[in-house]
């Protein structure tokens, strides 16, 4: 998996100069190397995500590349070159975990760091698109999760950055204000934005990103788009059934097959032969779930575990 | 650096302060508090005389009628005369320092008790001893000293509100920039343009400006309520507190430099406020203590704070006379500004 850590050359998305370019990064504490030799280039406009399990490297990636941690070795380098003090003005960065200052409202808090940048979006514009109209005078310390969640994306956007690192966005959020990050996500995208974006969910990552790198142990494992990952590292379709369903030893099955927390995945060539065989074998098939692979099971394929185990 | 970004955060540092009605209400009180306290406490007695416990006595209040004990003793000043039903009752009071002498009454011949180690007893032993001889009169030539006294509350007074501004300028700056690094909201700031430089500054200043702010909302009304002396100059008095609150602002700003761990950082905190509480001459003088301990209590910033205010509002001493404390306080405040701004960290 060694020649996934570096740019291919010649590959045909980063012809233009890369916004971001990330050379051989490494990142250890003392006997842990949380950030294992990674490397990358991300085009200008396009959403990219760094997708792994907790504990995979992500963060700490991110966080180096923004500045706020040093890294071991390596080389980072913005719109071709090393970063300057400018690079805080050009990017917006929403952290997974951070705070506020406690006893200011919603609007003040926009207001302060609104001065804090030479150029700023509008606030009127911030407010709509993150939904803030009805917490604007609320104090920081009195919002729920997902309200500051939306006010810590608006903040990320205040000085129009040209690149936007997303830290697990969606984290903690419920299914319609998830939906909702997404869509402003996207709407950040068709302005021409770059995003960089951490998830640990692969549902999110097939949503927003054009590119993903999938993350473990500190290393790249694999590249690309969400579709070319799933047709690079899995073939066919996928039939799950329940373990005990399968009244015979794994082995003497004729489908390649393998058990995942309880659940048998079977995965054929073509749906309708895999089904017959199957059937020929008598084995219940009422509880029988049929789908085609995704980046979960391009995870489960590289490295024999599931993201979120 | 940049002077915008500089009162921004010096903006979103005061209205911290004034929206958290606990701290801000607490900033006032305790000073005002601590002033009653001692005003209610030294009021009317004399905590420096001497307490004598006299047995027998039915009750608290003594009753020298049916007395042995010689008129001149009895009329001593400054000797305070508490009643005990016995010997083992005033005995318990004695081993506790609760008195510092004990005398039978009854007895047709002295009998009285002291603690050993106890010097006020030995002094009391001393007067004892002496109202039973003749006065002299022809030793030697009394004068009294003419002129305003200056009371123990106007003398405490300025350790007070130096005490104020300790606690106020080295939690209020120290604890609060942990806080922040731990919870992650200095972490978002690092991520802007604002430099450390601008963060501590605008930190410091706020800090300030609060602490001159609840100075002068105490000294108006402490001063309205006890009738302080002041016989410097105001503004003098101002600048000297500008100063130290600036020293010990950086201070603070210094142990917060770095850090994440609350407990640790209020263990320094008061690993550096309880000294100077005590050796800094806030509530008694160091006279007549050893002489390493007065060196020591050179070292900090509230000593020569303290002494400043009160040469101006005790003495009426200009600035140019307490110049020598408010350069050691420009001199803390720069040598820690500058360490603390070196050292300092936005996040874990």
């Amino acid at each position: 998996m060694s020649d996934l850590n570096t740019t291919a050359p010649g590959e045909t998305h980063v012809k233009a100069t890369p916004i971001l370019e990330v050379v051989n990064l490494v990142k250890r504490y003392r006997a842990v190397e949380a950030v294992a030799g990674i490397s990358f280039a991300i085009p200008p406009g396009i959403c990219f995500g760094l997708l792994g399990p907790n504990g995979a490297g992500k963060t700490t990636a991110m966080e180096v590349i923004e500045g706020i941690i040093a890294p071991t070795s390596g080389e980072i380098l913005f719109k071709g070159a090393r970063k300057t003090a400018s690079f805080r003005d050009e990017v917006g960065i929403q952290f997974q975990h951070t705070s506020l200052l406690e006893f200011l409202s919603v609007r003040d808090t926009l207001v302060i760091f609104r001065n804090l940048y030479r150029e700023v979006e509008s606030l009127e514009y911030l407010v709509e698109l993150c939904n803030l109209q009805e917490i604007m005078e609320h104090r920081n310390n009195r919002i729920s999760g997902g309200q500051a969640q939306r006010l810590m994306l608006a903040l990320a956007l205040l000085n129009k950055p040209t690149l936007l690192f997303l830290d697990e966005p969606s984290t903690g959020l419920d299914p319609q204000a998830r939906r909702h990050l997404w869509e402003i996500v996207r709407s950040i995208k068709a302005q021409g934005k770059t995003v960089v974006l951490t998830t640990h969910s692969m549902d999110e990552a097939e949503y927003l990103c054009d590119e993903i790198a999938i993350m473990d142990h500190g290393k790249i494992i694999a590249r690309g788009s969400p579709a070319e990952l799933v047709r690079r590292h899995c073939n066919g379709t996928i039939i799950s059934l329940p373990r005990e369903r399968l009244t015979m030893p794994l082995s003497q099955l004729p489908l390649p097959a393998r058990e995942v927390n309880g659940l048998l995945e079977i995965t054929v060539e073509r749906i309708d032969l895999g089904l017959e065989t199957l059937l020929g074998l008598k084995i219940d098939l009422s509880e029988m779930i049929v789908h085609s692979p995704d980046l979960e099971d391009v995870f489960l394929n590289l490295t024999g575990r599931k993201l979120r185990e | 650096m940049s002077w915008k970004r500089i009162w921004t955060m010096f903006k979103a540092r005061n209205y911290e302060f004034f929206r958290d009605t606990a701290a801000f209400g607490w900033n006032f009180l305790f000073p005002f508090l601590i002033i009653a306290g001692f005003a209610i406490a030294f009021g009317g007695r004399d905590f420096s005389a001497l307490k004598v416990g006299i047995f027998p006595s039915p009750g608290e209040q003594v009753d020298f009628r049916h007395s042995n004990l010689p008129e001149k003793f009895i009329k001593t000043e400054h000797l305070v005369f508490i009643g005990f039903p016995d010997l083992e009752a005033g005995l318990v009071k004695l081993k506790h320092h609760q008195i510092d002498f004990l005398v039978r009454q009854d007895s047709p011949t002295p009998q009285y008790w002291q603690l050993a180690s106890s010097p006020k007893g030995y002094l009391a032993e001393r007067l004892f001893e002496s109202s039973f001889v003749p006065d002299n009169h022809g030793f030697g030539s009394k004068k009294t000293v003419a002129g305003a006294e200056i009371r123990y509350l106007d003398w405490l007074f300025p350790g007070v509100l130096g005490m104020n501004m300790m606690f106020s300028a080295l939690w209020g700056v120290g604890y609060v920039i942990v806080r922040y690094r731990k919870n992650g909201a200095l972490k978002r700031l690092k991520v802007t343009p604002l430099t450390a430089f601008e963060y501590l500054t605008a930190q410091a200043l706020s800090r300030i400006f609060l602490l001159t702010f609840t100075l002068i909302v105490v000294f108006i009304g402490a001063d309205l309520l006890f009738s302080f002396r002041m016989a410097g100059s105001h503004l003098d008095l101002l600048i000297v507190f500008v100063l130290g609150g600036l020293s010990l602002t950086s201070i603070g700003l210094l142990v917060a430099s770095r850090g994440t761990s609350e407990d640790f950082t209020s263990g320094a905190l008061n690993f550096i406020s309880w000294p100077m509480m005590f050796l800094s001459e806030v509530w008694f003088s160091l006279e007549g203590a050893p002489q390493w301990v007065k060196s020591f209590a050179e070292l900090l910033p509230l000593t020569h704070l303290l002494r400043a205010a009160r040469k101006i509002m005790n003495d009426g001493a200009t600035l140019a006379q307490v110049s020598s404390e408010c350069l050691v306080l420009i001199g803390v405040t720069l040598v820690c500004l500058i360490a603390g701004a070196a050292l300092f960290s936005w996040n874990e």
